[in-house]
């Protein structure tokens, strides 16, 4: 068995903490401890591995997995039971619905259990903050576990928010908080470089760390993320080696082939607007990554007809004061002059105060006068709102009082409007109160 | 129902057995058609066989369609999980995250139709690739535990059974356990290990390995909501080494949604790869190509009915289903309506059919009016004959039928013909699409409209290289046809194109004697087209000239002179009122109703429905022994945003008691206004339950109006 020490890197404060809090097997331990930090800090991992390494008898669950309270604790007793029963014979399924009962049946294992008594039990809720949404009743009970079984058990909540976020109205336990910052640029650098692939040398992937955490640092500093991109990205830093055009320390030469290659990455694969398959083919196959289309470069919505008409109609009275409507759609409206004509509050962009709610009736007097040719009110015409509707091109906004006529509101962009209106040869920016 | 009770209440009456079992056998609707019975069932039978054909065809033509993008997304799934499976010892496959394959595949905003392809899809699937596949729809899964609901009874369906006593065992245990993701890899793991003999013996080979895929099918993903999906990504990314899961999304508007539903973590879980369905366009001129372009059916749409469903695809719903429901619709219309539809067959059937016509029916030909404009043009003998004797008529009708199908055949052939020539041009002035075309030759005689000029026009502009290609892909047309009868054209067409083969060795001493006529063939910019047609025009009056000008002058004359020969609009061939359903009117109050407009017609015009000759008025007068709703709506029509009762009241009872003067006398006026009042109270909460008005508290006394001018 490796010391932890050895096996988690660049934590070492944070497990001497959680050891000493821990202490020996049959001390009572603190009742329950909180730990919080950023994604990928290693809360999960230290743990895991702390609890694992020094053989304690602990339960881990992922509170994602449980968005039932039953889930939740029939999982954590199962788990015990598993732990308790030692040697592989599985007995039956437990059932348990509400806290109480779980405090019951946890207190009848432990006593039950030889292997469990004298020493501490530990359950680990990893993703803690799903707690919150959960009944009231849960996090408070949990905190107090110890007190309320009277057994040795310490609860470790993992979460990514501060414990002020979780701490109930009511009050409750406070938990030992124990933070686990971000890892700096160096700590990183040395945990990136500890899984060298066996048939290059620590020293030649150390450099090749240093290049790809020079690119990402700034935008990525998710350690799982950054692993996945030193391997996605990898082979292409090894071409020249292995290809006979530069040795190993030749650093310069493989910064400057790899380094337009990393920032092409930043931009398609780190965004997952290419598949980290089809990032292998590319690189395999060696062909220019521009050729391969990201999601986003399909932003083109095929749309009927009057769909189109509609969505701009919706986005006019969207973005339009109501008042100006007059001035937009009649023809003989008069000269009414910008700045003499707004209240106050008019004044700013609509752009930049975001779509409004508008009544069914403007939507479709506005959707009438923008089309060249007449159009019935058809049941094809209504059921095309609804439709854009459920494709979250517009939203219902509001009560759904069908009498009182709903209220929608356009959610697509000015960019996606204009191509939309470029189809129909309609020059929406005339017609937008912002632009005049 | 009726009942001898005088009190007022509920009765319940339990449904007659006898009656409910008694059902119409479906041909006997065809019975009630206007025109009495003339062979019902046989056109019944007639429509079910044709409507079978069109179906199948569209089916097979879908399959063909689909098939490219299901063989990329079925390489892509087989691909995806093996690839981890088999390294995964190697050095990187250890470190890499690992990501749940997913195929967004883009289907259109047509959701209705995401439905079949994603059936096909599903069964495409299930024999390539893994017997798991589930899909689900956003509203069976409001939440998490839903989901998992639905995926867990799904998946316990789609598993391929020998042992159903098993399976059956199986859904009771089941049944107590709940749903997590747990449970959900536990079952997997029985599954495959259970399975491992079955599938070897049964030599499963396309199914690849023991431990197949799941595959998941989220139907429009755009409506999921966001935390289930997140939430699910997160779970099932944790357990994919033991459960392997694939995701297909379907989306509707753009790849970009999934980046607005998914945060980058939770994308971050997901190795996306995306596949596009064919463009609905497309697909509707490839199944108009199939269905309606062709001499393969003898049915036939009109140019307004054609427009009608072409529209309400295009302006409305891009719904191929929707489509095809219309043309089934107009099919089934066409043979209910019209009695003489039974002789809309293949040629043989209908010549056979015409031996067995009833006297009736012969009526009903003679009745015909472009029989009728036929027999007017006939020598006066035949004119008797045909008018009297139903023999001479039956005959008659044989070779006119015949001519019929012979017209269609040629008709399509020239049409695409033409259609090559027409597709190229700038600015399209007959239309891009095929069909396009087909409505323009369907209304009328194409030749007469001044589209039809401008193509003629732009063809004399045309450069060489361009008139030869356009003739090679004409000749293509008519050479893949088997008909005899055009021969003569596709020889004309092989001559024109050796003509103008030849034209390239002769071609330079003509460069040499006119350069000028060079200049003309390289530009064929449309915006120069008039000041180029005037300056041609002064050169064929100064100069000769040159062969390759007559030779394109031959060209646009012959393509001319085949559409005047061949696309005669159909309603200038007698008979053609057996195969082609016209009636654009009923079609589309069928499939595009106006739910507003016909509240509107039964509140001001009662008479349109009820058909009370009391309620028949003059336009904008009020008849008194109208609906009391009707009044008062008509009344709320005068009024502006807010309606004042008292007056409105006063309104009501004055065109009520309009023509009751006379005989007042019976029931004392008191009384009388307080039925007035009721009846008018009653007609006004009609109006707010119909939508019209609400309550406002703007002004005490008021209602406001909910729909605004006189409509």
């Amino acid at each position: 068995m490796p010391h932890p020490e050895n096996v988690v890197l660049c934590r070492e404060s944070q497990v001497s903490t959680l050891q000493s809090l821990f202490g020996e097997r049959h001390h009572f331990s603190f009742p329950s401890i909180f730990i919080y930090g950023h994604t990928a800090s290693g809360k999960t991992y230290v743990t895991q591995t702390l609890l694992r390494s020094l053989e304690l008898p602990h339960v881990f669950v992922n509170c994602v997995e449980c968005f039932t309270l039953r889930l939740l604790l029939e999982q954590i007793l199962n788990k015990l039971n598993h732990l308790a029963s030692s040697e592989g014979e599985c007995s039956a399924h437990i059932t348990c619905e509400t806290f109480n009962d779980f405090v019951r049946l946890f207190k009848q294992k432990i006593t039950e259990a030889e292997n469990l008594k004298d020493q501490t039990v530990y359950i680990v809720l990893d993703k803690a903050e799903y707690l919150r949404d959960m009944e009231a009743n849960l996090l408070p009970g949990f905190l107090r576990l110890q007190e309320l079984t009277d057994r040795n058990v310490t609860v470790i909540f993992l979460s990514e928010i501060v414990w002020e976020k979780f701490r109930p109205n009511t009050g409750c336990f406070e938990p030992f908080v124990l933070y686990f910052p971000d890892y700096s640029i160096g700590n990183l650098q040395k945990i990136l470089s500890h899984d060298h692939p066996p048939e290059y040398s620590a020293d030649f992937y150390a450099a090749y760390i240093n290049i790809l955490l020079g690119v990402f640092y700034t935008v990525c500093r998710d350690l799982k993320e950054l692993r996945h991109l030193a391997v996605l990205n990898f082979p292409k830093y090894c071409e020249p080696v292995v290809k006979g055009e530069a040795g190993e320390r030749d650093t310069r030469k493989l910064w400057r082939n790899i380094e337009p290659h990393l920032k092409k990455a930043m931009q398609t694969v780190y965004l997952r607007e290419i598949s980290s398959s089809q990032w292998e083919k590319l690189q395999k196959d060696d062909t220019d990554p521009g050729q391969l289309k990201g999601l986003s470069a399909y932003t083109h919505v095929e749309l009927p007809y009057y769909s189109k008409f509609i969505l701009i109609a919706a986005y006019l009275a969207s973005y339009n004061p109501a008042r100006t409507d007059k001035r937009f759609f009649l023809k003989h409206h008069g000269k009414i002059k910008k700045t003499s004509f707004l209240k106050k509050h008019e004044k700013t962009s609509n752009h930049l105060l975001g779509p409004k709610p508008f009544p069914l009736d403007r939507l479709l007097a506005i959707l009438y006068s923008i089309v060249d040719s007449r159009v019935a009110p058809t049941a094809n015409i209504f059921s095309q709102i609804t439709s854009l509707v459920t494709l979250q091109l517009l939203t219902l906004v509001g009560h759904d009082d069908q009498l009182d006529g709903p209220k929608y509101k356009c959610t697509v962009s000015l960019d996606f409007i204009r191509a939309i209106a470029r189809t129909v040869n309609f020059d929406i920016i005339k017609y937008l109160y912002d632009f005049l | 129902m009726a009942t001898s009770s005088v009190s007022k209440g509920c009765f319940v009456f339990k449904p007659d057995f006898k009656k409910r079992k008694i059902s119409v056998p479906i041909e006997d609707y065809f019975n009630k058609g206007k025109n009495a019975s003339e062979d019902s069932k046989l056109r019944f039978e007639t429509y079910q066989l044709i409507w079978q054909q069109m179906k199948s065809e569209t089916e097979r033509l879908q399959e063909e369609l689909n098939k490219n993008l299901f063989d990329s997304l079925i390489e892509f799934l087989q691909t995806s999980h093996s690839g981890l499976r088999k390294n995964s010892k190697d050095w990187s496959c250890q470190i890499k995250l690992r990501e749940i394959p997913t195929a967004a595949l883009v289907l259109g905003v047509n959701v209705t139709d995401h439905d079949l392809t994603l059936r096909s899809l599903t069964e495409a699937l299930q024999n390539n690739v893994t017997p798991y596949v589930v899909s689900l729809q956003a509203k069976d899964c409001p939440d998490m535990k839903h989901f998992l609901q639905k995926l867990f009874s799904q998946l316990m369906d789609c598993k391929v059974d020998v042992q159903s006593k098993e399976k059956e065992s199986d859904r009771v245990t089941q049944k107590n356990v709940h749903y997590s993701m747990d449970s959900l890899s536990a079952w997997y793991m029985s599954i495959t290990q259970k399975a491992d003999p079955k599938v070897q013996r049964r030599k499963r080979t396309s199914w690849q390995c023991q431990s197949p895929p799941v595959v998941l099918v989220l139907k429009d993903v755009e409506s999921f909501a966001t935390k289930v999906l997140q939430d699910f990504i997160t779970i099932s990314s944790q357990h994919l080494h033991e459960f392997p899961l694939i995701l297909i999304f379907g989306i509707a508007t753009s790849p970009v949604v999934i980046h607005r539903l998914l945060p980058h973590a939770v994308s971050s879980l997901l190795c996306i790869e995306l596949f596009q369905s064919l463009s609905c366009k497309e697909h509707l001129t490839a199944v108009l190509d199939k269905l309606l372009l062709t001499a393969e059916f003898p049915f036939k749409l009109s140019g307004k009915v054609l427009q009608t469903l072409t529209n309400i695809f295009l302006y409305h719903d891009f719904s191929i289903q929707n489509f095809i429901k219309g043309l089934q619709l107009s099919l089934l219309e066409h043979f209910y309506s019209q009695p003489l539809s039974v002789l809309c067959c293949n040629l043989p059937e209908a010549k056979r059919r015409i031996r067995f016509l009833s006297a009736n029916q012969c009526e009903n030909i003679r009745r015909l009016p472009s029989f009728r404009r036929y027999v007017e043009k006939q020598s006066s003998e035949k004119q008797v004959a045909l008018l009297t004797s139903d023999r001479s008529l039956k005959e008659e009708t044989q070779s006119l039928l015949e001519n019929l199908h012979v017209y269609h055949t040629k008709y399509f052939l020239v049409l695409r013909c033409l259609h090559h020539f027409t597709s190229s041009l700038p600015k399209y002035p007959l239309g891009r699409q095929v069909r396009e075309l087909y409505c323009a030759c369907l209304e009328k005689s194409v030749w007469g409209s001044e589209e039809y000029a401008s193509v003629l026009q732009l063809l004399r502009l045309l450069a060489k290289d361009e008139l030869m290609a356009m003739l090679q892909n004409c000749l293509k047309v008519f050479q893949s046809s088997s008909a005899k009868e055009l021969g003569n054209t596709a020889k004309k067409i092989e001559e024109l194109l050796a003509q103008f083969q030849s034209l390239d060795e002769t071609k330079e001493e003509e460069e040499t004697s006119q350069s000028q006529s060079k200049e003309l063939q390289k530009t064929d910019l449309y915006h120069l087209q008039k000041s180029l047609l005037e300056m041609k025009e002064l050169r064929s009056t100064s100069k000769r000239r040159t062969r390759f000008e007559v030779l394109r002058e031959q060209v646009v004359s012959f393509i001319d002179s085949l559409a005047r020969e061949y696309l005669l609009p159909p309603d200038t061939q007698p008979l053609h009122e057996t195969l082609y359903f016209s009636s654009a009117h009923t079609l589309r109050q069928h499939l595009n109703a106006a739910p507003r407009v016909a509240l509107h017609t039964a509140l001001n015009n009662p008479y349109y429905y009820l058909k009370n000759e009391a309620l028949r008025s003059e336009e904008g007068l009020i008849p008194h022994v109208a609906p009391d709703v009707c009044i008062a709506y008509k009344l709320h029509l005068e009024c502006s945003r807010l309606i004042n009762l008292a007056d409105w009241s006063e309104a009501f009872a004055t065109v009520v008691t309009a023509a009751e003067k006379t005989d007042a006398n019976s029931v004392t006026s008191e009384e009388r206004n307080e039925i007035i009042h009721a009846r008018f109270i009653r007609a006004v909460s009609e109006l707010e339950l119909l939508g019209f008005i609400k309550p406002t508290k703007q002004k005490t006394d008021h209602v406001a109006r909910l729909t605004w001018g006189g409509c």
